[in-house]
């Protein structure tokens, strides 16, 4: 069972020191309510980590899933209030699935590190949003779209329910499909990968396609809770998922690492964050125990690596 | 590539000369007396109703008023400065488009003599004849007060704050914990939620937590006070605590219309355009004016919607 567990443990213990301290520290911690508040909270990062995950298991990087999450955000917004929700759904998820493949065939077809090619297309769909939206929200979502972000069912919130689904559909493909094998075997060596005959290039573009997918799904539950779609939406959240799934213990240089980890990387910030929150400790001083935190889990990672 | 580059530049030094020829074409030899107005982008709901009232202001009192739109650059911005200052304008309005560029501005204007005038923003460097801006602190305590009014001095609040930084949004803020203080009402939980919608919303959800029982929220702008809204119906509570916000922008107009928003702190950019022409004319006539002149703010409530 501790073997099967592997890589997770390190984070899982973090996690579990975390949320003893913050028990004895305030009292609202530990209460259902709160607890619910917190999943609620980290569901649209833990979709973005999601994507993140997959692309940094290949040794890639992406920064503009943000971005894409404030665009796509915005184009089901819009769609939603003129054309209907289906409509609106469909369109932001096309916008994902566009802004990826754009990602993916810059990376793969036009050997632009990925670094590069995301940080142009961060800021050109920052660009694109403020353009569409001409820099206002767009705001007032019909009730039924608001119970994505509202509802529950089996008293689990429904954007926990997408996030855990969309987790666990990842997370299988990962461990019992061949695209997922070729994810872990693109990371751990892509030139060996090509060398066995693997497209790699396709495989690569598909993963940054199902990134911008799971964005524009992130987009969707992000509007829904917030009922509406701000222009300035999501900036910095690409270092936040990539900060849960580092923390989480996946290896920026590829091949190791899981969406489990991740999840529990994308629990641990947003416990952090509701926990500071809960002491009223000052936004300043926040991030720097976030900033912290995350370089403590890498360092214990790596310390513990030694030690095997 | 060559020849495209040089191809380009001709383009553009073509297109530049013909812009600012039909720029310059009004406005000139007619005896009138000659204000410019630099504006930071007429995109911005805000600026454009600014110069609304400058330039009624301008036609009523007979003036020639010629407007020059930064477009959200810093560096057009300083050469409309610096056209307003060939064009020998009788004094200059400007509304910067941040404090550094308007430092940049301002000595320009000061270099050739050119009495200006700072309408919001502010400045971090140059000399202004005056400065004209909202009266954030006042907004501050009108929210503070209407809070009081209605949940009572056994009341709690809450205080959303913007970005540490910003100035103005600090001032609403001292305002409003004024009233606080002076009423005895205690503010359970105060956080910054760096003026967005999103952030207003978890940190609201957060405070919630420890404070399921507060009656009132002030948020230093309609942002965060729509976010808060949201956590406070997502959270079942609505109704049960009431949200000020600050700005009067659409979407709290709306969430006051339908009940959600108690009520939002409007700023009263006609009145400020009008006010900063007023001082322009006062100045040019010799009379003295003062180095800083507030523009009042309104409460707006579901009252003054019907």
């Amino acid at each position: 069972m501790l073997k099967k567990l592997g890589g997770i443990i390190g984070p899982l213990v973090g996690l579990i020191i975390i949320c003893i301290i913050l028990t004895i520290m305030s009292a609202n911690f530990l209460t259902a309510g709160n607890l619910s508040n917190i999943v609620k909270q980290i569901s649209v990062n833990a979709i973005l980590a999601t994507g993140a995950t997959l692309i940094i298991l290949t040794g890639g990087i992406d920064l503009s899933v943000g971005s894409l999450l404030a665009l796509a955000g915005a184009v089901a917004g819009h769609f939603l209030l003129t054309a209907g929700i289906p409509a609106g759904i469909i369109a932001g998820l096309i916008v994902g699935v566009i802004a990826g493949s754009a990602n993916g065939l810059l990376i793969s077809y036009g050997r632009v590190a990925p670094f590069i090619v995301t940080l142009g297309t961060m800021t050109i769909l920052r660009s694109l949003t403020l353009v569409f939206t001409n820099g206002k929200p767009i705001s007032n979502y019909p009730e039924s779209f608001l119970a994505i972000g509202e509802g529950e069912i089996f008293h689990i919130p429904i954007p926990v329910l997408i996030a855990l689904l969309v987790m666990l559909a990842c997370h299988l493909m990962l461990k019992h499909t061949r695209f997922g094998r070729y994810i872990y075997a693109i990371g751990g060596n892509e030139e060996a990968t090509k060398l066995s005959g693997i497209k790699v290039k396709l495989q690569k573009t598909k993963v940054y396609v199902l990134a911008g997918l799971l964005s524009a799904i992130g987009a969707i539950v992000f509007i829904s809770r917030l009922d509406s779609a701000q222009p300035q939406a999501g900036v910095g959240f690409e270092l936040d998922a990539i900060a849960a799934v580092v923390i989480g213990g996946t290896s920026l240089s590829g091949g190791q690492g899981g969406i489990p980890g991740t999840l529990i990387g994308a629990l641990i910030m947003g416990v952090l964050r509701n926990g500071l929150n809960l002491m009223e400790v000052s936004a300043f001083w926040q991030q720097a125990f976030i900033g912290s935190v995350i370089i403590l889990a890498v360092l214990a990672d790596q310390l513990r690596k030694k030690g095997d | 590539m060559k020849k495209f580059t040089s191809l380009l530049i001709i383009t553009l030094a073509i297109g530049a000369i013909a812009f600012s020829g039909c720029s310059s074409r009004r406005g000139t030899d007619t005896g009138k007396v000659r204000i410019g107005y630099s504006t930071p982008a007429l995109t911005n709901q805000f600026w454009n109703r600014v110069t609304e009232g400058i330039q009624k202001e301008g036609e009523a009192g007979g003036i020639d008023v010629i407007v020059a739109d930064a477009q959200g650059d810093s560096g057009k911005q300083l050469s409309d400065i610096e056209d307003l200052v060939q064009k020998k304008v009788s004094a200059i309005l400007i509304s910067p488009w941040d404090t550094d560029t308007a430092a940049s501005c301002l000595r320009k204007a000061n270099r050739a003599g050119i009495p200006i005038i700072v309408v919001d923003i502010g400045t971090s460097g140059g000399e202004y004849a005056s400065f004209i801006v909202s009266d954030n602190k006042e907004g501050g305590r009108m929210a503070g007060r209407y809070i009081a009014e209605k949940i009572g001095d056994s009341g709690k609040a809450v205080h959303i704050q913007c970005q540490l930084g910003a100035r103005n949004a600090q001032l609403r803020g001292e305002g409003f914990e004024e009233i606080m203080n002076e009423k005895g009402i205690s503010i359970v939980a105060k956080q910054p939620a760096d003026s967005r919608r999103d952030l207003g919303m978890s940190v609201m959800e957060n405070i919630l937590q420890k404070n399921p029982d507060v009656n009132a929220v002030f948020a230093q702008n309609d942002e965060m006070a729509l976010g808060a809204l949201r956590a406070i119906q997502t959270g079942g509570l609505e109704g049960k605590i009431m949200v000020v916000g600050f700005d009067g922008n659409n979407d709290a107009i709306d969430a006051i219309r339908e009940g959600g928003m108690a009520a939002s702190v409007g700023q009263q950019p006609e009145e400020m355009g009008r006010i900063a022409m007023q001082t322009a004319v006062k100045i040019i006539n010799g009379e003295t004016v003062d180095k800083q002149i507030f523009v009042p703010v309104k409460l707006i409530t579901k009252d003054d919607l019907k």
